[in-house]
Parts: C-alpha cells; sequence; structure tokens
C-alpha cells in the first residue's frame, strides 16, 4: 500500500501557470521536433515515474483521457497519483488509452498495439511517453519531416533495438498513428508521427 | 480587478484549455488535418473570431506579448476587442509590432514582415472545410480526406478556369499541406498563400462554430492547388502603397469622395507605419505634408 503522502504530494505548485509552461515547450517540442527542452515546472510523482514524464501527465491528463500504464508503474503509487491529481482513470487496454507511460528500462511495446487512430480520425490515437537514459549522446540518427529544417540529428540514448522498425511502421500508416515524447530526467524531446528518422552512415 | 468574482487565466478553465491544448498537439503532429474540439461559448459571437480567441487563451502564458490584427489592421473593432479582451483576462503585454510579438491572432491576413522561428501566428477561421462548399456531408468530406481523394477540388479550380479563362479564387484558396491534407488556408488572400510555405513560425487555426482546430508547424510544404498550364499566381497591384510607397505588398482600396477618388495603401499598418518611420513616402504622403 502507498504511502499516503507519496499520492497527494507531488502536483505543480503552480498548477494554471505550471501547466501553460509544460504545454508551451510540448507544443515547441512537437513543432520542432528533435530540440531537447527542459521543462520549466517540475513534478515529483512516486517511483518509478519520472518528474518530466508526471508533469506531462499533470498538463495533459484528465478525465477524458484513458491513461494505460506499464506493469511495474501500475503496481507503484502511481495510478492513484495520477486518479488523485488529475482524475484520469487508469485502464488496461492499450487500444482504449489517450496516454500511455513507460518508465526507464520498461520494455516498450510495439507502437501497433496502441491505437492508431483511423483514416477518418488520425487525431485519436495514443500519445505515449516514454523515458529513456538520456535524450543525448546515443547513436546519431537523421530527422527529417515538418518542423525541421532541412534535417536535425538526434542522439537519444536507452530506446529498444527494434525502435527505429517501430517507428518507420508507425510513419508508413501516416495519417495514422502514435505520437512520441520522450523524456529523461526533468527534459523532453518530442516526435510527431511526422517524423522521419534514419540511421547516419558511419 | 475588483471585489466581484474574477476569471481563471486568459478565462477559460483549465479543463477546458487541456482539451484544447491536447487539440493542438495532435494538429501539430497531422498537418493539415481537422481536429474536432469541444469548442465553447465564447462572451463573444460566432462569427468574432471564437476559434481564435480559444487557441490564443489556450497556449497564452503571463510572459507572451499578443498582436491581434483584423486584416491588416491593429486597429480595427474586433482587434481591438480582443486585444482589450486579452488584457482584462490575462493582465497580458499587447503590441502592435509585429516583432516584438510573440503570439499574433489574425483575422486573416499574414503580416507582411516575415516571421520567425518562436512565433505563433492564430488564424480565425469561420468555415474550416475547403470541400464545404462543393460536398456539404460531414460524412463525405470526411471519407475525402481519410482516401485523399480531392479530384472535386481540382474539378472546381478548372470550372473557374473554363468560366473565367483564370483561376477567380481569390481568397481561401486551397493548399495542399506536406503533400497530404488540403486545407483551407482561412479567408487569407491569396497573396498570403506563398507566405505559409516553410514559414518559420507555428501556425494555428482555430474554427469555434465549427468546433475545428489544424495546423502548419514551421518549416512545412505548403502548395497552392494549380494546374501546369495555369500555375498559381498572386494578386498584382499597379501602383505602390499611397502613404508608404511600398511595392509588393497587398493594398486595400480607400474610397475617398463621391467623385470616384480612391486611394490604396498597405493593409498591413504597422508595416506601413514602419516605413513611413522610416522615411519612405507615397505619393499622397508627400502630398499631405506639402499642404500643411
Amino acid at each position: 500500500m502507498a504511502s499516503q503522502s507519496q499520492i497527494f504530494a507531488g502536483a505543480f505548485a503552480d498548477p494554471v501557470f505550471s501547466a501553460q509552461s509544460v504545454f508551451k515547450s510540448l507544443m515547441d517540442g512537437f513543432a520542432r521536433p528533435g530540440q531537447i527542452i527542459r521543462l520549466g515546472a517540475s513534478s515529483v510523482p512516486p517511483a518509478p515515474m519520472g518528474t518530466a514524464a508526471g508533469a506531462v501527465a499533470l498538463t495533459l491528463c484528465d478525465h477524458d483521457t484513458p491513461v494505460w500504464l506499464t506493469p511495474a508503474l501500475a503496481k507503484s503509487a502511481v495510478p492513484q497519483w495520477i486518479a488523485f491529481h488529475t482524475g484520469a482513470a487508469v485502464t488496461d487496454s492499450k487500444t482504449d488509452a489517450r496516454f500511455a507511460f513507460v518508465e526507464k528500462g520498461a520494455p516498450v511495446p510495439g507502437f501497433d498495439q496502441f491505437s492508431l487512430g483511423t483514416q477518418e480520425y488520425p487525431d485519436r490515437s495514443t500519445t505515449l511517453v516514454i523515458e529513456i537514459g538520456a535524450l543525448s549522446g546515443g547513436e546519431p540518427l537523421t530527422a527529417r519531416g515538418p518542423g525541421i529544417r532541412d534535417e536535425v540529428t538526434i542522439a537519444v540514448r536507452g530506446l529498444p533495438e527494434v525502435f527505429l522498425d517501430f517507428w518507420s511502421a508507425n510513419r508508413a500508416i501516416f495519417p495514422r498513428g502514435i505520437d512520441l515524447v520522450l523524456t529523461a530526467g526533468d527534459s523532453v524531446l518530442c516526435l510527431p508521427r511526422t517524423t522521419r528518422l534514419v540511421r547516419q552512415e558511419a | 480587478m475588483n471585489d466581484l468574482a474574477t476569471y481563471n487565466f486568459s478565462y477559460l478553465d483549465e479543463q477546458t484549455k487541456r482539451m484544447i491544448r491536447r487539440a493542438i498537439l495532435k494538429a501539430i503532429a497531422i498537418p493539415g488535418y481537422q481536429v474536432p474540439f469541444a469548442s465553447r461559448e465564447m462572451p463573444m459571437p460566432y462569427g468574432w473570431g471564437t476559434g481564435g480567441v480559444q487557441v490564443t487563451a489556450s497556449i497564452l502564458g503571463p510572459k507572451d506579448v499578443l498582436k491581434v490584427i483584423d486584416q491588416g489592421a491593429d486597429d480595427t473593432t474586433n482587434a481591438v476587442s480582443i486585444r482589450a479582451f486579452f488584457q482584462k483576462v490575462a493582465a497580458v503585454a499587447v503590441t502592435t509590432k509585429t516583432k516584438e510579438a510573440t503570439i499574433i491572432q489574425t483575422r486573416h491576413r499574414i503580416p507582411e514582415e516575415g516571421l520567425r522561428e518562436g512565433q505563433t501566428l492564430v488564424y480565425q477561421v469561420p468555415i474550416p472545410e475547403p470541400l464545404r462548399f462543393l460536398e456539404p456531408r460531414e460524412t463525405e468530406t470526411r471519407k475525402m480526406h481519410a482516401l485523399e481523394e480531392y479530384g472535386l477540388m481540382h474539378v472546381k479550380l478548372y470550372e473557374d478556369i473554363a468560366r473565367n479563362g483564370h483561376i477567380a479564387t481569390t481568397y481561401a484558396y486551397p493548399v495542399k499541406v506536406e503533400g497530404r491534407y488540403v486545407m483551407d488556408p482561412s479567408p487569407t488572400p491569396k497573396f498570403d498563400n506563398p507566405k505559409m510555405h516553410m514559414s518559420e513560425a507555428l501556425q494555428l487555426f482555430g474554427a469555434g462554430r465549427e468546433k475545428r482546430i489544424y495546423a502548419v508547424p514551421p518549416y512545412t510544404e505548403v502548395v497552392s492547388l494549380d494546374f501546369e498550364d495555369h500555375p498559381f499566381e498572386v494578386q498584382k497591384f499597379d501602383k505602390p502603397c499611397a502613404l508608404c510607397g511600398a511595392e509588393n505588398v497587398y493594398l486595400d482600396e480607400v474610397v475617398l469622395d463621391d467623385k470616384g477618388g480612391r486611394m490604396f495603401v498597405c493593409s498591413d499598418t504597422d508595416h506601413c507605419e514602419d516605413r513611413r518611420d522610416c522615411g519612405h513616402a507615397g505619393h499622397m504622403l508627400a502630398r499631405k505634408e506639402a499642404a500643411e
């Protein structure tokens, strides 16, 4: 049983302006994919959820957005924390989830297991929030697409080997597909479904 | 303020902002696709920019600097009242200078001065569906977007050519975004369409009555529909601005008297004032000064 302080504490100190500031960072992140943005407000969710992931949950989740959690997150105090602070229900079904949270080191489910939206309503897809080791210092990938002038290099560390396969399959079904928020510590890197990623030649 | 109940920052309640913010993020992820959202009643009638106001209210922060234009002008009723609205409900800084603004809400022009990275342009949109006048049923237009079936739009442009010898659409000229969705750029004069292409600024579109939000991220391909033998062209003006002498800008016609007198002046008032401050003068400005 989680302690009460874990559940009731750790939300934004200033809910209105913190949520605005975190949303602005996410909007900039999706508008200019690949840039690493440090969030201007912090949250302290129960372990093992990271602080940036917690801030995203507080900013975007509410009773309209079922949330899927990895088994480790679901076993922790996180479901109660999310329920208390956002009102969002936790769901077992990946396809019902509007948001999905994966903590650092946890296996990343295949993106096609989540809701991909429909051809008529591609916006009804899951946004995945995945915490990884670091947003820089990993294998360099070239990113192109809307929001990126020419190209940009991203080098995240801690995503599974199959990530690029998952991502190109996700890109191939455009306009359907999931959108991705990668987090590490208090920073985020957003990848909308439109971004094309390729390995750089060694 | 006073003892009366005060509003939440920027008027909307937090749940509404969250709902609109989620719609904006999905709109950015699917450029040109119209995301449905639960548009709220605003303290102004539909048609006065309730969609744009809801988008602006949801993205606005205390450090933002807001500019509002109605056509190109900062000083017309719609622009003045929306600016006053946000000063009242968000105590936000406002400006008429394109350079200084972080958020520019517009109906419907794009400022002449190039926008830069970090700025957000919010459009007030009356009818977001470019296919609506060709196909009134939402179920059908949605399917047409899903199947990327835009033949009807090309037929419409072709009929323009067949009747008039050229494409007669001059505003709300349809564009294709990133090679996928055909989008209504709102009733902007087609003069401004090229500015949407690879813009450095983020462009958000809000339609309050029709309950749709859509977006064009920065550095995104926005192509006006046309034909090889009838390429897209923007309006050209015979004379420069009568006040600042600017060429290659969009001009408004101003009727001066009942004897056929008229002048053509910049629609973008900030751009025109800036140029006059820098010493540029059009032929009617010169005459006015000579008379003084």
